[in-house]
């Protein structure tokens, strides 16, 4: 068989503070922005991005607090990571600043009261 | 000054089989804007994860959508495979690629009806589907099931198809390939077709690129953007191309699709001349997932992404399934600001959109 890139992978966990110089310098390296996903664990929300070029595969992780949530959007740089963006404000209560095309919570119409991050306290959002 | 109203598009719609609503904000019979809204039919299948050991998870995973569900449970089967840095066998390797590529012909012929019932061709979608039966037909032979299959798990398969099945799924499919030109021909080159498809909802390279769209959507905008050419599964051992095309319109769109259809033909017959004897499964005993692994599939409607997270227990702690739908919403509003109200429907219908899939 050939060269498995697809297990060529990498997940890097970087200080919430330092995302967008890590995610400018990805972009500036041609890489294009695969995935976002919020993970909840223990006290916290795990955030990951995954970046791809020439099907290698890197992961940038930050941690926030679960209670009140926030991260700097990076749509600055990615424009279409709105659609994750979105969905993890909607499902998992992150408050993304500057976010770049943002749905107001009203992106997920679900009949279930979100978001689903148990330790979210609401009012603190704001 | 032009007048401007919404309209609301979907959840019920003709051309939508499942629902997504779409605030289309008009100045007079142009878009200028399209707000999405979707969760309409959300199910929660990621959350699913605390409730279900992860060797059963498989099942709950293809059940994200009934018309890539194989490629799903590939996908996560191939996620909590990294995470345990488990080696599947060639043989298992090579009838997981036929079977995907089963499941793209299935889809894009769905997907080919579904448009020929778009734009009111009712014969040619009834045609499409027809041929489309062939394939559920060698689902079914091969695994029990037509749309959910239930063959793959972690480290294989559950079910072996002997070589001389293989073989005479080839010669069916060559079958299928005479009709299938002869259908597609109208799909290109008929004149009431085209009128609908050509320089409708544009999407130049670098817009695709810049949107981030993937599968046929990106690959009909010229972006060589195709999952398969790691070398997963058995496509490291076979000789393909992505389909591109450079038109970035509805009709480059289906263009990619109806070529893609002749390529997994090929692809199947090439898997099916070197498929190796041998194992189809390896056991794995008295262990759990502990790390993550972000695994990566080319569905029929573009990447998708399988992010496994466990902790050492048979509880994993996170499944995330990043679908081709979920990446494609932002081209699809990019295309539809500008378009005429009339083509909202075509232009919808050309990202092949798979609700299930984006709302998990």
């Amino acid at each position: 068989m050939t060269e498995r890139k697809d297990l060529t992978q990498e997940i890097i966990f970087i200080e919430a503070g330092d995302l967008l110089a890590a995610v400018q310098d990805l972009k500036a390296a041609g890489y294009r922005l695969g995935q976002a996903c919020a993970t909840t664990v223990g006290g916290e929300l795990e955030v990951l991005y995954t970046f791809e070029k020439d099907n290698i595969l890197t992961n940038r992780k930050i941690k926030l607090d679960a209670k009140h949530p926030e991260a700097q959007s990076i749509s600055a740089i990615y424009p279409y990571v709105f659609i994750y963006e979105n969905e993890m404000h909607d499902l998992f209560g992150i408050t993304f600043k500057n976010l770049g095309l943002d749905y107001g919570g009203k992106f997920f119409k679900i009949s279930k009261e979100t978001p689903w991050n148990p330790l979210f306290e609401k009012g603190d959002e704001n | 000054m032009a007048k401007r109203t919404i309209i609301p598009f979907g959840p019920q719609h003709p051309v939508l089989p499942e629902p997504i609503h779409l605030d289309l904000v008009l100045e007079d019979e142009t878009v200028v804007e399209a707000i999405p809204q979707i969760g309409y039919i959300h199910r929660g299948l990621e959350k699913l994860v605390e409730k279900n050991e992860w060797p059963e998870m498989v099942y709950i995973i293809e059940r994200v959508c009934g018309i890539c569900s194989f490629g799903h449970g590939w996908g996560y089967c191939k996620s909590v495979e990294g995470n345990l840095g488990v080696e599947v066998p060639p043989r298992a390797e090579y009838l997981r690629t036929i079977w995907h590529e089963l499941g793209r012909i299935h889809s894009h012929l769905l997907w080919l009806g579904l448009l020929a019932d778009g734009f009111g061709f009712e014969s040619l979608f009834m045609h499409t589907w027809r041929l489309r039966e062939t394939i559920l037909d060698i689902f079914e032979e091969t695994t029990g099931g037509r749309i959910i299959f239930s063959v793959c798990k972690v480290g294989g398969l559950r079910k072996d198809v002997s070589n001389e099945t293989l073989d005479k799924i080839v010669v069916r499919l060559r079958g299928l390939e005479k009709e299938l030109k002869e259908l597609t021909e109208v799909f290109l080159d008929d004149v009431s077709v085209k009128n609908r498809l050509v320089g409708v909802g544009a999407l130049t390279k670098e817009e695709a690129t810049s949107l981030g769209a993937v599968g046929p959507v990106a690959r009909g905008s010229g972006v060589s953007n195709d999952v398969r050419q790691d070398g997963h599964g058995a496509y490291g051992e076979l000789d393909f191309e992505p389909c591109l095309e450079e038109g970035g319109d509805c009709y480059a769109r289906c263009k990619v699709r109806i070529r893609e259809l002749f390529q997994s033909i090929g692809l199947i017959a090439q898997a099916v001349s070197k498929i190796p004897d041998g194992e189809i499964a390896v056991e794995i005993k008295g262990t759990h997932p502990a790390g993550e692994f972000v695994g990566r599939m080319e569905q029929p409607r573009g990447e998708a992404y399988y992010y496994s997270k466990g902790s050492g227990q048979k509880f994993l702690e996170r499944i995330r399934v990043r679908t081709p739908t979920n990446a494609n919403i932002p081209a699809l509003v990019k295309t539809l600001a500008g378009s005429d109200l009339a083509d909202v429907p075509m232009l919808v219908l050309t990202i092949d959109p798979c609700i299930s899939c984006t709302e998990r």
